[in-house]
């Protein structure tokens, strides 16, 4: 049934940006931020997955690893730093095997009071081709390891390097699963269709991920720093209507690189001061817009 | 298709990496290292000396900046050439003007073919280091391993040949390595190598033929990366230079000295229009009394002698 090729996938039904019910955030807040970390780790020599290359070059790309390994060693001390002192805690995509490899990553999160939903066993690691117990599998082992790492019962999922089945999206909701980030087709959130619960996309971002900013767009640390306030901006002045979403996706190897963090500093502290942000995890938001428009969960 | 089922097998999910060569460690619970003259930031300025023959080899990859037209591609060949004609000795000055000594990362057929230039870094007081045989010299997994170890021998040894002493340090073209490549550089003698940009400082890697310490080189923060493949202006990059500089000096003030790697390309740097602004970065580097420069040599004795 899955394999089934859909050019629609029926995930939601379309609503025009105009006339919407007005989503309202807690004090009066327009815009709900959220930084989502994506604390990864990546395998050296990862077995093949016939629908994707895992690195660009043959094992081992030295280059394309010891970029990612520099978020554990480096820069994800110095990013979660920053974060925390100006008043952002994270909603962290987790690729899950980072609890086994390098709990003292994760530990840090927990200590902070971050949320963890499951980014996959390793960023290396594709749904790709993967059959219905396959997927059940690792949604499984996302829910017991992180459980088993930080206490906390994951209520979110962002798919591993955003590789997907049909079915995903079925299942996330069969597990009682609240949130997935992987569809971008709004800056409110959106339940989406699925066969049993409720599951609601909560806004991530390609667009202003750093990953898209510095490897798409190819901007400079400033260039994105000013492309973030912008957006906040933006977001945060149509809120008023009703409440939107921004979300900032991270990944510490990009922008805790030193001539990156600097910069993106003055952003935290735009939007910590300019008053109209709530800023908060993504399972609060999720809580919030389900509360407004009756969710059945 | 279907995956096969051991595509759900973590043999190496575990405790630390899902390799031997190296133990997790964050750079913030490191014993603080102190730089000579009580310098808190050391610059570790690398300069890649290449030369691309007008006949490019694929295997195992094509070098960054090779030939790209039909035979014969005049215009890559001698814009190549431009950088280790002029680009480099622009690059030279900037550096004798600032008093810095640098690291220069050489094909060792340049010491062949352009024996002044190798005499007038050496008399400059600069460190060369070893960068394969010319820019055809790439290696990946898939090159023979004793195929791999001619050629690093190779290297070395035309280049001790010129300089008189064994190079210390190694860089690969691209920072591409096979499975054996750290291996056959400790076997080598090599003391160091710049090839894996997971850090901010050196630390020890382990291989089966015994230890080698990683000089971590930021590929992020090479000219290369910022204005060829970024397409940012000189400008731009030397803010982005002046922002790490600032962001890395405060953090030395807690947690130690740190080292900012500059990697430079003689025909991208080394342009007319670009060294002016590179020669203001570099000028007011050396006026900060916390802000000092390092061949990768010293940094590395430095460094070792902290353990």
């Amino acid at each position: 049934m899955s394999d089934v090729q859909k050019s629609d996938p029926g995930l939601y039904d379309y609503a025009a940006y105009r006339g919407r019910p007005k989503i309202e955030w807690p004090d009066g807040k327009t815009c709900a931020v959220w930084v989502a970390p994506n604390l990864e780790f990546y395998e050296l020599d990862p077995a093949v997955n016939p629908h994707r290359k895992s690195w660009p070059k043959p094992h081992p790309d030295v280059v394309g690893y010891s970029h990612r390994d520099h978020a554990n060693r480096v820069s994800h001390w110095r990013m979660a730093e920053m974060m925390t002192k100006h008043g952002f805690p994270g909603s962290v995509s987790l690729s899950v095997a980072l609890c086994d490899h390098i709990p003292e990553v994760v530990e840090d999160a927990k200590q902070r009071g971050w949320e963890f939903f499951s980014h996959g066993i390793y960023n290396t690691r594709y749904s790709y081709g993967m059959d219905e117990a396959q997927e059940r599998a690792i949604i499984e082992d996302s829910i017991a390891t992180v459980e088993r790492a930080t206490g906390q019962r994951i209520r979110g999922w962002l798919a591993p390097a955003l590789t997907h089945t049909s079915r995903t999206l079925d299942l996330l909701a069969e597990y009682g699963m609240d949130y997935t980030c992987d569809l971008y087709h709004d800056d409110q959130p959106t339940d989406v269709k699925v066969k049993s619960g409720q599951l609601t996309a909560i806004p991530y971002s390609l667009e202003v991920n750093d990953h898209y900013g510095f490897f798409i767009y190819n901007m400079s640390p400033r260039e994105y720093a000013d492309t973030l306030i912008r957006q906040y901006d933006r977001l945060a002045e149509e809120g008023a209507q009703s409440g939107t979403v921004m979300c900032i996706p991270l990944h510490s190897y990009l922008i805790g690189q030193p001539h990156r963090i600097g910069p993106f500093e003055a952003v935290l502290e735009h939007i910590a001061a300019d008053g109209r942000a709530w800023i908060t995890k993504a399972g609060d938001i999720v809580d919030a817009f389900r509360k407004q428009t009756g969710g059945a969960s | 298709m279907s995956l096969d089922p051991s595509y759900l097998d973590y043999p190496k999910r575990g405790r630390g990496m899902d390799h031997g060569y190296y133990p997790y460690s964050s750079l913030f619970d490191r014993k603080p290292v102190q730089w000579p003259g009580d310098k808190k930031l050391m610059i570790w300025p690398v300069i890649s000396l290449e030369y691309f023959p007008m006949v490019p080899n694929d295997d195992p990859f094509r070098a960054p900046g090779h030939m790209q037209t039909a035979y014969p591609d005049y215009r890559h060949y001698t814009a190549r050439e431009y950088g280790t004609r002029i680009g480099i000795y622009r690059l030279l000055s900037a550096f004798e003007k600032v008093g810095a000594k640098v690291s220069v990362a050489t094909n060792s057929v340049i010491a062949k073919r352009y024996p002044q230039l190798i005499e007038d870094i050496i008399s400059g007081g600069h460190e060369i280091i070893a960068h394969s045989t010319d820019m055809n010299g790439t290696i990946a997994s898939g090159l023979a391993e004793a195929d791999e170890k001619a050629l690093i021998e190779g290297s070395l040894t035309a280049l001790e040949k010129v300089i008189g002493t064994r190079p210390r340090g190694w860089l690969s073209i691209a920072r591409s390595q096979s499975f054996n490549t750290a291996k056959l550089l400790a076997e080598a003698g090599v003391d160091y190598m710049c090839d894996w940009a997971n850090d901010e400082l050196p630390y020890g890697f382990q291989t089966d033929t015994g230890a080698i310490t990683n000089i971590p080189l930021n590929h992020e923060l090479s000219d290369r990366q910022i204005i060829n493949v970024q397409q940012q202006s000189v400008d731009s990059y030397a803010q982005q230079m002046t922002d790490a500089a600032d962001w890395l000096l405060a953090e030395a003030g807690q947690y130690g000295g740190r080292m900012l790697p500059m990697h430079l390309t003689p025909y991208i740097m080394g342009l007319p229009y670009r060294i002016s602004s590179f020669e203001k970065l570099i000028a007011g580097f050396a006026e900060r009394n916390d802000i000092g420069f390092a061949r990768g040599d010293a940094i590395l004795d430095s460094w070792k002698a902290q353990r």
